[in-house]
């Protein structure tokens, strides 16, 4: 009888996992006796790091999109559409339309994270982002032409796509306004929703550090409640107010509706063990990245760590040997620190992270794995 | 041991800092003023972080109870 696992989500987490599932299992395709399916509702793969990019006019975002079909193996069924229902018991998707459900023997959600701005009134209207294309490309327009005034970058709840995202943002705003000899003109402030600039502590110590250098104003608790586009404010739940003349924010993040009616863990994320990352509700199910409730970042790095991990269990699972292998929240990061500068911090579960002296040389080491990623995406880094 | 009766129960037992003070201004947004809203965490560092935010933010700690494997905090919008 053939095996079915089906991968829903092709952003990093399913397509490392959908490429290392490929080659792991290469003798039980071949015979028939495992199928693998790659389901995504974009014919694309999106390598969101490039966004960080297009508003300094640096990258473009095709740069970060290549058709899933150049990138999976042709071992793996490849189909393009949107799931309607997650059945953990009948152990069954069915699909928007009038596609036929599927049925699995072992599901992996990689459904990674969505935007949902609404849930801050006039947060559409008056902010930017740069974690979406548009985001990106309508951000480029309004800060190449951007040169005095108050621009503030507000970090609206956690978790977020990326937590270094927003401290590069502003690390490489400030850098990039002072080579064009702005900077004087223009008053940068960060905003974050708890009592530090960054969730983890010993990241938000030194960036806090390089903040006060910068003359970069932070306000630490500060929870976003309303954005007035036509004043120009932005107010918090705890009662302060800026005005900005550019605001760019982290927008609320979700996962999606469907994990939740499925029952499987609140506001679209999958309650999973951490280590093995098995889902707590339901059998034959499993979810990494974003996707997978672990309390670890929601970061590339994470995804393509904890997809090798699911590979090696669900080989072990299908040959009928028991699973071994673990998660142990292991995390990469580079941080931008500048135009020409970056950091890099290394942890996981057990050891927290330890940024590294920002050089050129991390700067040159982030964007040579951003042209690399695409080995990454195809399970060969 | 309290009788106060909360409008909304967030568990965030299991969740790294700061995860759990996330989820609680995450459910205090939603809420109407009045209400009052249960944490439970088992995250040492809510015993800090919850204070610090309901003070800042102006919202009341009416209390905190303290079970066996995790800290109960309730807490009501201004």
């Amino acid at each position: 009888m053939t095996e079915h696992v089906v991968i829903v989500g092709g952003g990093t987490g399913g397509t490392v996992l959908a490429n290392d599932l490929a080659d792991r299992l290469e003798p039980e395709l071949d015979a028939g006796d495992v199928r693998v399916t790659l389901v995504n509702d974009d014919p694309d793969h999106v390598y969101k790091p490039v966004w960080l990019y297009v508003p300094f006019g640096q990258r473009e975002p095709d740069d970060g999109r290549r058709p899933l079909d150049d990138l999976v193996d042709d071992a793996i069924d490849l189909r393009i559409d949107r799931v309607s229902d997650i059945g953990p018991e009948a152990q069954r998707l069915q699909f928007h339309g009038s596609a036929p459900p599927v049925s699995y023997d072992y599901l992996v959600l990689a459904t990674g994270s969505t935007l949902e701005p609404d849930q801050i009134p006039g947060l559409t209207e008056g902010g930017h982002n740069y974690y979406s294309e548009s985001g990106a490309t309508d951000l480029r327009d309004e800060l190449l032409e951007f040169t005095e005034g108050d621009l503030v970058l507000s970090v609206i709840g956690t978790p977020h796509m990326c937590p270094a995202a927003p401290l590069e943002f502003v690390f490489m705003a400030d850098d990039w306004l002072r080579e064009r000899g702005l900077r004087e003109d223009v008053d940068i402030t960060y905003t974050y929703p708890i009592q530090r600039v960054h969730g983890n502590p010993h990241i938000a110590e030194w960036a806090r550090h390089i903040m006060a250098e910068r003359d970069i104003n932070v306000e630490t608790f500060f929870n976003a409640e309303s954005v007035d586009p036509d004043a120009e404010t932005i107010t918090s739940m705890e009662g302060s107010e800026l005005d900005y003349d550019l605001l760019v924010t982290i927008p609320p993040h979700g996962g999606i509706d469907l994990i939740e009616e499925a029952g499987l863990g609140d506001d679209g994320w999958v309650d999973v063990d951490k280590h093995t990352l098995e889902a707590e509700a339901a059998d034959n199910v499993y979810a990494l990245g974003d996707t997978a409730d672990t309390g670890v970042p929601n970061a590339g790095s994470v995804a393509h760590y904890q997809a090798g991990v699911v590979a090696q269990r669900l080989a072990s699972e299908i040959r009928g040997r028991p699973a071994t292998a673990t998660y142990d929240g292991k995390t990469l990061c580079f941080i931008e620190t500048g135009m020409d500068a970056a950091s890099f911090v290394e942890f996981d579960y057990e050891n927290p992270p330890s940024p590294a002296p920002p050089s050129e040389k991390l700067h040159w080491s982030k964007l040579a794995y951003n042209e690399s990623y695409w080995l990454t995406a195809r399970g060969l880094l | 041991m309290t009788d106060i009766e909360p409008d909304d129960t967030v568990d965030a037992r299991g969740a790294a800092c700061p995860g759990p003070l996330m989820d609680l201004i995450g459910k205090i947004r939603s809420a109407e003023s009045g209400d009052v809203i249960r944490l439970l965490s088992d995250n040492d560092q809510s015993l800090t972080d919850v204070p610090e935010w309901a003070e800042e933010a102006g919202n009341e700690l009416l209390a905190v109870e303290e079970r066996d494997d995790h800290n109960e905090f309730y807490v009501e919008k201004a």
